[in-house]
């Protein structure tokens, strides 16, 4: 009789942990499908809004490559070309650009092109010079507010006061469709340029590649160091009090908010040192002091998880402790430095407090070149144009979000690779 | 009568304040086996680390009293430990090759103490340590393969070649068959008892088989004390102590 009492409690009980396992495992089924759900709602709206950006509107214009109004000859040399009259000629094409225009008319017509019009005539003219003296049918680049007009992102049946383009404006894009003298290409600008006032000639190479000097030189001041810090914390060290201390401050700079380091960098690297504010340099520096403690923590770790039988093996044939470490425990450690290091560059790809503070904010319309020119980086341009005014720059940043994914994915994946390449089974 | 290789004198081994060994005094003959025997915690691994200074290693070990390898004090600040380990080889409990190359597991030892000048000279010492391990004809055709892709036995016997490569006149093994299954075991036993001719060997064993087997002399050791040392016959057939008595004969550890 109790024996059986006793059973129906163990089968219950028994039940009971069954239900208990199924409910656990559909909460962490939800769980999953909520974070996927916003990452797809959350990739989803910056691609629609980005995926125009990749794109641009360009005019066909009619341009007589007179050589009195250029002021050149069919001999002159290339120095002699930059300087021609490029602006007289696409005043002439603007002129006559639709027939019989009136003089507020073109005026009108003008603000439908490109402030890089001059540059894209002298171009062609540059590429071909044999043009001269002949009529020419080139693409040129439209200006933003009829790009945005034609991709549907600002909206005609508002008011004509708070529109960009005005009625008369409007019917003649309306007659460039029509005529079939509009059409959108790949935007190249987007890939090709800096910065600029006019988002149809906005791009992120600028951004781009002051990013691309930044986490090189945070690589190249944090990676030795960061080596260097965890492999005498971890093998060399002794085990007193200071050595606690040091960890323990160590974890707790891994948590020191970014603008605290921006303000270093201000007050230290560009004040008391003098160094060129706005620079790769100086950002680089700054965040690689960012990202010290993070990469430390992570190659202490891949450090810790070398088995120690390794190490006595090699002491034990007569290895020197540096010997033993640098021949035999760094480089099984090596997959997991790689990944710390590769996962604190991603966390400095993306950091933006510091640099405004170190003046990696200001309009830089060039493309650096080095690492002591003054430049942007990718998440400030992002904060730059999503403040900016003109509709043209929403899609920009919304591309420019897209493209520092890309480039963080592509970090993870060099990771993944790595450790992969390099991991090696003891 | 052979000669004393190790004499160890009232030595003490402390972990933090728990004292590990209690006034340990041994003489080890050259070209000898002497197995250490014990319950588990007893010390004997303790006092092997202490030969090569292996101890070092953890910073709470404090190792006091004497130690003479060659008549040499080894318990001091100023003795060479990387000269000492060149002469005092170890195998471990847990074969423990290095993530490489067969060959370049043997090699290791001879390159970092420049034994060997040219490529054939570093060749011929990594054939001889495998053939002197045992090991040469099984492994001879796949020399570039990691050691990690040997069966157990056959990492224990490249611990051993890599071991001997640096041509130590010591070999301490901490348990080497501890993580092998019998056929292995009995492998190496065999060639502990060949090894036996050029080196002097101190191993740490469980197995009371093993050692009476593998071994000349056998110490035993409780709670951190040497109890009774003596030839390996007389150990397991006639023992002075009662506690080693109790021990070999299974009424305790």
């Amino acid at each position: 009789m109790n024996n059986s009492v006793a059973k129906e409690k163990i089968i219950s009980l028994r039940k009971k942990r069954s239900l208990e396992d199924m409910r656990f495992k559909y909460y962490g089924f939800t769980a999953m499908c909520l974070s996927l759900a916003v990452l797809v709602f959350l990739l989803y709206t910056i691609f629609s809004k980005g995926y125009t950006a990749f794109q641009k509107t360009i005019v066909l214009l009619e341009v007589d490559y007179n050589q009195e109004v250029l002021k050149l000859t069919p001999d002159s040399s290339v120095e002699e070309i930059e300087k021609g009259k490029f602006f007289r000629v696409k005043k002439q094409a603007i002129e006559n650009f639709f027939p019989d225009l009136s003089k507020s008319d073109i005026k009108l017509v003008k603000k439908l092109f490109s402030i890089n019009v001059d540059n894209e005539i002298k171009d062609y003219f540059l590429d071909n010079p044999e043009v001269i003296n002949t009529k020419q049918q080139i693409w040129v680049t439209a200006h933003s507010d009829v790009d945005q007009l034609l991709k549907g992102n600002s909206r005609r049946d508002v008011p004509e006061d708070r529109r960009k383009l005005n009625d008369i404006q409007l019917s003649y894009v309306d007659q460039l469709v029509e005529e079939k003298r509009v059409k959108q290409v790949f935007n190249n600008f987007f890939f090709t340029k800096a910065d600029s006032r006019h988002p149809e000639i906005a791009g992120v190479a600028g951004s781009f590649m002051g990013s691309l000097f930044t986490l090189f030189t945070v690589f190249i001041l944090s990676f030795p160091v960061a080596i260097g810090a965890s492999v005498y914390l971890e093998e060399f060290a002794p085990k007193n009090r200071i050595t606690e201390l040091i960890e323990v401050n160590i974890s707790n700079l891994a948590a020191v908010p970014s603008i605290v380091f921006g303000l270093l960098g201000l007050g230290v690297l560009l004040n008391v040192f003098g160094l060129p504010r706005s620079t790769p340099l100086v950002g680089g520096s700054v965040l690689a002091l960012m990202t010290l403690p993070t990469i430390i923590i992570a190659c202490r770790a891949s450090l810790k998880a070398v088995p120690p039988s390794i190490k006595e093996g090699a002491l034990a044939v007569g290895a020197t402790k540096t010997q033993a470490v640098f021949h035999h425990v760094v480089p099984l450690a090596l997959p997991g430095t790689l990944t710390g290091t590769i996962i604190g560059l991603a966390q400095a790809l993306g950091e933006t407090a510091p640099l405004i503070m170190i003046g990696m904010i200001a309009f830089i319309p060039n493309i650096p070149t080095g690492l002591t020119e003054p430049s942007a980086a990718l998440p400030v341009q992002i904060y730059l144009w999503v403040e900016s005014a003109e509709r043209g720059f929403q899609e920009k940043s919304a591309a420019a979000i897209m493209v520092i994914l890309i480039f963080l994915f592509m970090m993870n994946a060099i990771a993944v690779f790595l450790r992969n390449r390099f991991e090696r089974k003891w | 009568m052979s000669n004393s290789k190790i004499l160890a004198n009232g030595v003490d081994v402390y972990y933090g304040s728990k004292q590990a060994l209690f006034g340990i005094s041994m003489d080890i003959k050259e070209k000898e086996v002497t197995a250490l025997i014990g319950p588990s915690g007893c010390g004997k691994s303790t006092f092997l680390r202490c030969i090569n200074r292996m101890n070092d290693l953890i910073d709470i070990c404090k190792v006091s009293g004497s130690i003479k390898v060659d008549n040499e004090e080894i318990i001091s600040e100023k003795t060479d430990v990387v000269s000492l380990r060149s002469k005092i080889g170890m195998v471990f409990q847990k074969p423990n090759p290095f993530p490489k190359s067969i060959f370049d597991n043997v090699a290791y030892g001879p390159t970092i103490h420049g034994l060997v000048d040219s490529k054939n000279d570093l060749e011929e010492i990594v054939h001889s340590s495998l053939k002197k391990a045992g090991l040469f004809d099984e492994v001879k055709d796949r020399l570039n393969e990691p050691g990690t892709s040997l069966s157990g036995g056959q990492q224990q016997r490249l611990c051993i070649a890599r071991a001997i490569a640096v041509n130590p006149e010591i070999i301490l093994m901490d348990e080497p068959c501890s993580a092998l299954d019998p056929i292995a075991t009995a492998i190496i036993e065999e060639l502990i008892d060949e090894l036996r001719l050029n080196y002097t060997i101190i191993i740490v064993t469980h197995s009371m088989q093993q050692a009476a087997r593998v071994s000349q002399k056998t110490c035993f050791f409780h709670l951190g004390e040497l109890i009774e040392t003596g030839e390996t016959n007389k150990i397991f057939t006639n023992p002075d102590n009662t506690k080693t008595q109790d021990y070999i004969t299974g009424r305790f550890g």
